[in-house]
């Protein structure tokens, strides 16, 4: 291996890095806040990319059914509680944001010609379509559940991610999109050439993560979600609630990985199946900040792109093998440092 | 006739008539099913009894299928292995050694994670091997292996399906029988403690990381076996089946069918392998593509099972049919367990000499000194705050003291395992009530009898300890009917009053046979007449020999009872006395009712 041929590997990995870092920033919210491990984040990656891709060629995407329905489930569920309830204007409210925004939304894609639109209003029109689903995910399928131990809410993310992978196929079909890169120009650094995407990935999700510092730093809801992560009895009886700590983390963290797909689309071929193995380097990462610290998880993101990168070269067949292998030594330590007296649940 | 043999014995005339009424396509399904409850039985035991999430069982199936795959279809085999690749049972030897060995591995790798690390692991081990199978160049890559010989047996070649079908499912029926035999013993009382009570066993002088590695290898051999009978049962094998997709599969099956129970790995595998079938069929005419779209049924059919019957299927089967659980008998002739010899009265048992124990910044004991001598009750009393019960802790070996010394039997025992000390004679309760609520109350009470006896896995599995048992269940009575609880002895542990419960965890302490009893504020939640049982049985105690240490606030209890008192305040002693001083004592008044102006 020369030194050009590590600077390439090395930027592979940072990009990939920059990804995973993303994810597992969201894993760690989403962990913190509602103690459920976001297995299906990956598929949000998937629903991100593909959604646009559906677009760029000109069809509606299906995903728009998907938000029509859950949020017809969430109407029926929330309206209904809203109506027994005697509270008119909420379950109008209900219906209003679940039921006619997915609708209009649906109306104006099939009305408009989303393949003339200029990217960026076709990256928006995608995050209008994937991002409502992380809060109806949370309504629809972990509130009820809320209290129950982590374990369970486990399966059900592993039973969502499964489910997720069954409609990707349904709505996207078997073959893998590539979308065009935002922008064609590239940047010589020596013996390095660094594409647009490249650039776009770094600065896009160091901005992000900026953005989320400042959130949890400087807005109400930000230091209320910290304060449910802390301590979530002890939040729920400032006022803070755990339903609204839950959405709004789960639409952080689909916010994130349609991102993340959008931002990886041009530079990996996505398929309907791609997310479950990007999101779960994502968790590789997140693990080493043990699902708490944000700071380990960005290095851990770094560490597992580059490993990744460098596997790939010296022995592309065994990638997957050493990147979850060595996901059991980093358990090992997270567990040991973590020390737990008391009982698992 | 027993209605449950009844049962029981229909369902087995059913499964022999089987290749005989149905259709060869329902003969396969149900080879699928008995192969997928093996895996499945592998999970109730790991994951429902144990408590370890594990979504990486279909690569112990791919262990056992490559294994033998690879061995009888080789040609050019070396020397030393040759041997192995003349017949699939010894491939089958073969197989569960390896697997044994790798489970062990694996496990001592992964098992010391904790909480929802561990299901993580079992992702990541699971992906690995998937691709190893997929990778190696010497087992077929991603094309598979074809031509496995099928298996003889007395002669017979099992190469229909109506043929092997009796082969799974007799495998499936013995490990369903020793699975069922192993929860219902001593060993099996170990596994069931493990989820929700493993401080509880370790203070009972049980091995959780060993009970713990046990269940995940049994669960890996049930798996590897599943792997062995698939492989020569489709002749082929390829990576596909062996991914974490489909070990994410078996534990829907083992969380549909009620992971809690030995039946419910029958009940999942059947209703997920017919439903994946029929979905197979239906779903792509209906949704116009080609794909495996059952999984969009299954994820949301799990989601419904885990919000309205977590427990699964099978409690909601069982109710329809009427077959009652036997209770369990006491025999009155069996031989009484071995007791230990107390010492005798007025040696000195326990000292504890300057311990202090920080937490952080806090210090929660500071140079704490007691003494308790055998056919003594000492008592250990102080505002709530003061660290009776991290003091509880440090003596017990639930916790390491910073520094100082504890001396038991006159041995050193600070730092050492709670088991360790639990096996010297000591035994004890907790402040907060540790026992398995589902679980009967003579249950509860024989784990207390561990170290007392000595049955494993496999006389447990196959039936070999019932003289044992029957000793330690007529123990375990004994005592509940010394505490007064006779009358509850069949009762979930969980349906008890409070009071009552911490009776049972004297039952529990008792059942080990100690020479020092800790109990950590026994009276509390108890009325009167249960409180003046209380006190005559640890007078009888004492006059047996036997050294308590207790913690308690009930005054009146204690005074009335106790031989000498301790008195803590802040982490430190502020006072030692017989009774009637501590009460006239200054310090301890003013601990307890603030400043005398």
């Amino acid at each position: 291996m020369d030194m050009s041929i590590a600077l390439i590997l090395s930027q592979d990995g940072i990009t990939n890095g920059a990804i995973y870092a993303l994810l597992a920033l969201a894993l760690v919210l989403v962990f913190a806040v509602t103690r459920v491990i976001f297995i299906q984040q990956g598929e949000f990656v998937a629903y991100g990319a593909l959604t646009l891709a559906m677009m760029q060629s000109g069809v509606l995407p299906a995903t728009v059914w998907m938000l029509v329905v859950m949020g017809a489930l969430v109407t029926a569920l929330d309206g209904g509680l809203a109506l027994k309830a005697g509270q008119g204007r909420r379950a109008a409210g209900v219906a209003g944001w679940n039921l006619g925004y997915p609708l209009a939304l649906a109306a104006a894609l099939g009305g408009l010609a989303v393949d003339e639109l200029p990217l960026a209003v076709q990256v928006l029109l995608t995050l209008a379509i994937v991002v409502p689903m992380g809060p109806m995910m949370y309504r629809l399928m972990y509130q009820p559940i809320a209290s129950a131990p982590v374990l369970v809410l486990l399966i059900v993310s592993v039973a969502l991610h499964i489910a997720m992978v069954g409609l990707g196929l349904l709505f996207f079909g078997a073959e893998g999109q590539r979308t065009p890169a935002f922008s064609e120009f590239s940047l010589e650094l020596g013996p390095l050439m660094v594409s647009a995407q490249t650039l776009w990935v770094l600065v896009v999700s160091a901005l992000l993560i900026v953005g989320l510092y400042q959130f949890f730093g400087r807005t109400l809801y930000g230091k209320a979600l910290r304060a449910t992560a802390i301590n979530r009895v002890g939040a729920q009886l400032m006022g803070i609630s755990p339903t609204l700590a839950g959405k709004l983390t789960f639409f952080l963290a689909a916010f994130i990985g349609a991102l993340s797909g959008v931002l990886i689309a041009p530079i990996t071929t996505i398929y309907y199946d791609t997310g479950f193995l990007i999101g779960l380097k994502g968790f590789v990462a997140a693990i080493i900040g043990g699902l708490a610290s944000y700071p380990l998880a960005a290095v851990g993101a770094l560490a597992v792109g580059l490993l990744e990168a460098f596997a790939s070269f010296w022995a592309s067949a065994y990638k997957e093998v050493i990147v979850f292998t060595l996901i059991i030594p980093v358990l090992l330590w997270r567990s040991l440092t973590s020390h737990h007296v008391e009982e698992e649940e | 006739m027993r209605a449950d043999r009844l049962v029981l014995g229909a369902f087995l005339a059913l499964l022999l008539l089987v290749p005989a009424i149905l259709s060869p396509y329902y003969v396969t399904l149900l080879n699928y099913i008995g192969l997928y409850a093996m895996v499945a039985l592998g999970l109730v035991l790991l994951t429902g009894v144990g408590g370890l999430t594990s979504f990486g069982q279909a690569a112990f199936v791919g262990l056992g299928a490559y294994t033998t795959a690879a061995l009888t279809t080789a040609t050019d085999l070396p020397a030393w292995l040759a041997w192995a690749g003349t017949s699939p049972w010894l491939t089958l030897v073969v197989g569960l050694l390896l697997t044994a060995v790798v489970a062990v591995l694996i496990g001592s790798l992964t098992l010391k994670l904790s909480g929802h690390f561990l299901p993580l692991g079992t992702i990541a081990w699971g992906i690995s091997l998937y691709f190893l199978f997929g990778t190696m160049e010497s087992l077929g890559g991603h094309t598979g292996i074809s031509g496995i010989p099928a298996i003889g047996l007395l002669g017979w070649t099992l190469d229909e399906g109506g043929e092997i079908y009796y082969l799974i499912w007799a495998f499936l029926l013995v490990a369903m029988l020793t699975t069922h035999n192993l929860l219902d013993s001593r060993e099996g009382r170990a596994i069931r403690a493990l989820k929700g009570g493993r401080i509880m066993a370790e203070a009972m002088g049980v091995d959780t990381s060993r009970s713990r590695m046990v269940i995940f290898v049994i669960a890996a051999l049930l798996a590897c076996a599943s792997g062995w009978l698939y492989a020569h049962m489709q002749r082929f094998v390829n990576p596909t089946p062996f991914g974490v997709h489909i070990g994410i599969e078996y534990l829907f099956m083992a969380v549909v069918g009620g992971a809690g129970y030995v039946w419910g790995a029958i009940v999942g595998a059947g209703v997920i392998t017919v439903l994946k079938q029929w979905l197979q069929n239906w779903l792509p005419s209906l949704l116009g593509a080609t794909g495996s779209f059952e999984t969009i049924v299954f994820g949301l059919l799990m989601v419904l099972v885990l919000h309205r019957a977590r427990e699964g299927l099978w409690p909601i089967l069982k109710k329809l049919v009427p077959v009652r659980a036997v209770r369990k008998t006491i025999d009155a002739d069996a031989e009484p367990l071995p007791r230990r010899t107390l010492p005798k009265a007025g040696e000195l048992i326990l000292e504890a000499k300057d311990v202090t124990r920080r937490f952080g910044g806090l210090i929660a004991n500071n140079n704490m000194s007691l003494e308790v001598r055998a056919g003594e009750i000492l008592a250990l009393i102080g505002p709530n705050g003061a660290g009776k019960s991290t003091m509880f802790n440090q003596i017990s070996g639930v916790d390491t003291p910073t520094s100082g010394e504890v001396r038991f039997l006159g041995k050193p025992v600070a730092g050492h395992d709670s088991r360790e000390i639990a096996r010297m004679g000591m035994s004890r309760t907790f402040q907060h009530v540790r026992l398995l609520p589902t679980m009967s109350v003579l249950e509860n009470v024989a784990i207390g009898a561990h170290l007392r006896s000595d049955k494993g896995v496999l006389s447990s599995a196959w039936r070999l300890d019932r003289a044992e048992e029957a000793r330690i269940l007529k123990e375990a009575a004994r005592q509940i009917e010394r505490v007064g609880l006779a009358e509850h002895m069949y009762e979930e542990a969980g349906s008890l009053a409070l009071g009552q419960q911490r009776i049972l965890e004297i039952a529990r302490a008792l059942c080990a046979d100690p020479c020092l009893l800790l109990l950590d504020e026994p009276a509390a939640g108890l009325r009167l007449k249960e409180k003046e049982a209380l006190g005559e049985l640890l007078r009888k105690l004492r006059s047996e020999g036997m050294a308590t240490l207790i913690v308690e606030h009930d005054m009146d209890f204690v005074m009335s009872l106790v031989d000498r008192v301790v008195v803590m305040e802040f982490g430190q002693k502020i006072a030692e006395g017989l009774p009637d001083e501590i009460q006239q004592n200054p310090a301890v008044l003013e601990a307890y009712l603030g400043g005398v102006e």
